[in-house]
């Protein structure tokens, strides 16, 4: 008896794991990455070489799988948004980012065409329904993807209500003495730096 | 037990058990260094191994000096070996002694290693915190220019990150073996391939037989913290200093305590990512529209050495979470190792001593029923 039963939780166990399989095969076609997982032409040339050591592991074989594009426009843009230190905002569905491109201030929505923009030290608002956080970024990259994904990568970034005024007035008035009494062209570009940065705050606290 | 051995005084080398000459005073095993027994993983031989040797050092300074020096210290301190100075070498009072001493320092040696284990352990949970959060910087990078590894350029770098300080299982020469195999891989007739070496270890390993090979090493990485204006710095330096169409950044991947992957990663320069994505082995960068600067070479550039920057950062915390969880788990089995080590040496001392003292009673019966019969 007992071992008939133990056959039957085996059989259920069994079809449950194959349906679980199957619903996951479904996710995983849903989600599969753009480009092959890993390179064959370069674990060949690498077991050619070496074959007692083990094929080096390559960052697409480690990254998340993004999802492909799809023919509808979806109706909500995800966004990774990442620091040296953290991952600020990871996957999140939102309606619409602002970044701060070297070009002007650039809107993102769903269904963006695809773009690399430079950023510039401004403001990063990010639009969540009636939400808006905004974050006052150093400079760095953002990527819109085809597929509605826009990762943006900057060196620092503080929520914009986390910044004092004063001391960006302060920051403001040394760096343009220093830029007025800057001799080489380096101390000129540092300075210069300097000042950008900081009338970009005043202006983002200003506005 | 002092005024027997008084009475007993030095015994007959008759009345000595027959491991009792000097030779044969400790069992070979206990003076060969102890060979990590085959549980432990390779990648732990090396800081046992060391211990071992150290050991192994310090019982052969107590064997070889002749016993002056330490026995008189002893003698000072204890009266029972009060009269070694007049007994020959290889009596029992001496062997008991240079077992007591080489007790002491395989204690010793516990304690550093139990030590050091604790430093790791408690370094490693805010490196490990640390690295990641930071596993998300390379990511969107990725997802936009791809990784080639089998891309085949003229002039490959080959950045291989190590660690500053020894003591830490196989991690290093993890990277090292990595970093030759892919030296061997990127270099033929037409093609170069050099070094850039992160952290002390590596450039001890690889300076011995490529040192032709080696372009620029960089040491003391992890004397602060690793953050990223420091890493920022570094690349901007190496990507200053060194000719590259491809960089190939050598690193070991922080899985968990006790395991780590070698992983690389490649960084195309500007030039030649424009050229592999219009052959479409990389991301399709033509799809792309571009905000901000001049060319699309210009703005290639500033991508190409941002990457470089967070992906150095990225590596530099996996590696160095990595060592931190291989020296824990190497220090672990070197105290573990110890610990055998001290069973059998006690085990060794309170046999030596229980055969002495049945001799001296033996001694003093005999003598006794003598004298009455």
């Amino acid at each position: 008896m007992l071992r008939h039963a133990a056959r039957r939780l085996a059989t259920t166990r069994a079809a449950a794991a194959a349906a679980a399989g199957r619903s996951s095969r479904v996710l995983s076609t849903a989600e599969v990455p753009a480009e092959a997982a890993t390179d064959s032409a370069f674990a060949e040339a690498w077991k050619k070489v070496a074959p007692n050591i083990e094929t080096p592991a390559t960052p697409m074989s480690l990254m998340q799988p993004r999802p492909p594009t799809l023919a509808a426009i979806p109706s909500k843009l995800t966004v990774n948004f990442v620091l040296p230190y953290k991952s600020e905002i990871a996957n999140k569905e939102v309606d619409m980012v602002i970044v701060p491109a070297t070009t002007g201030q650039m809107g993102v929505l769903p269904g963006h065409v695809s773009t690399i923009a430079e950023l510039k030290p401004g403001v990063l608002s990010v639009h969540e329904g009636n939400d808006i956080t905004k974050y006052f970024v150093s400079s760095g990259f953002a990527f819109v993807h085809a597929n509605s994904i826009a990762d943006i990568v900057a060196v620092e970034a503080v929520p914009l209500d986390q910044i004092d005024p004063a001391a960006v007035q302060q920051g403001l008035a040394e760096f343009n003495a220093k830029l007025g009494s800057a001799s080489t062209e380096l101390e000129k570009a540092e300075a210069q730096i300097g000042v950008d940065v900081h009338s970009a705050l005043n202006a983002a606290l200003a506005g | 037990m002092r005024h027997l051995r008084a009475c007993a005084g030095v015994p007959s080398p008759a009345a000595l058990p027959p491991h009792h000459s000097p030779s044969s005073l400790f069992p070979p095993n206990l003076l060969r260094p102890h060979e990590p027994s085959s549980e432990t993983p390779g990648s732990k031989r090396t800081p046992a191994a060391m211990a071992m040797a150290a050991l192994r050092r310090e019982g052969r300074r107590v064997l070889l000096s002749s016993t002056p020096s330490p026995a008189a210290a002893m003698a000072a301190r204890s009266p029972a070996a009060a009269h070694q100075e007049i007994a020959p070498l290889g009596a029992r009072s001496v062997s008991t002694q240079v077992v007591r001493t080489r007790m002491k320092s395989v204690r010793n040696i516990q304690k550093i290693t139990k030590a050091m284990k604790m430093v790791a352990a408690s370094k490693l949970r805010a490196v490990q915190i640390r690295t990641e959060n930071s596993r998300g910087l390379w990511q969107p990078f990725t997802a936009l220019l791809g990784d080639v590894p089998s891309v085949d350029v003229k002039k490959n770098v080959i950045v291989a990150i190590t660690s500053d300080k020894g003591l830490c299982g196989g991690i290093n020469s993890t990277s090292v073996k990595v970093s030759k195999a892919l030296h061997k891989l990127t270099s033929g007739p037409e093609k170069e391939s050099k070094y850039v070496i992160l952290g002390e270890k590596g450039k001890v390993q690889l300076i011995r037989d490529s040192k032709d090979n080696i372009e620029m090493t960089v040491s003391e990485l992890q004397k602060n913290p690793i953050n990223y204006t420091q890493i920022a710095v570094l690349a901007d330096d190496i990507l200053k200093n060194v000719e590259y169409d491809a960089l190939r950044v050598v690193f070991n991947k922080f899985h968990s305590v006790i395991s780590f992957k070698p992983t690389m990663t490649t960084i195309l320069s500007p030039e030649v990512m424009e050229k592999e994505s219009e052959s479409g082995k990389v991301g399709d960068l033509d799809s792309y529209e571009i905000e901000g600067g001049e060319t699309k070479s210009e703005i290639l550039q500033n991508l190409t050495e941002f990457q470089f920057s967070c992906v150095m950062y990225n590596a530099a915390l996996e590696n160095a979470c990595s060592e931190l969880g291989a020296r824990m788990s190497a220090m672990d089995s070197s105290s573990r190792n110890a610990g055998e080590m001290l069973d059998r040496l006690t085990l060794t001392y309170n046999r030596t001593r229980q055969a002495s003292i049945t001799t001296e009673l033996i001694e003093i019966i005999s003598g006794a029923s003598a004298l009455e019969g």
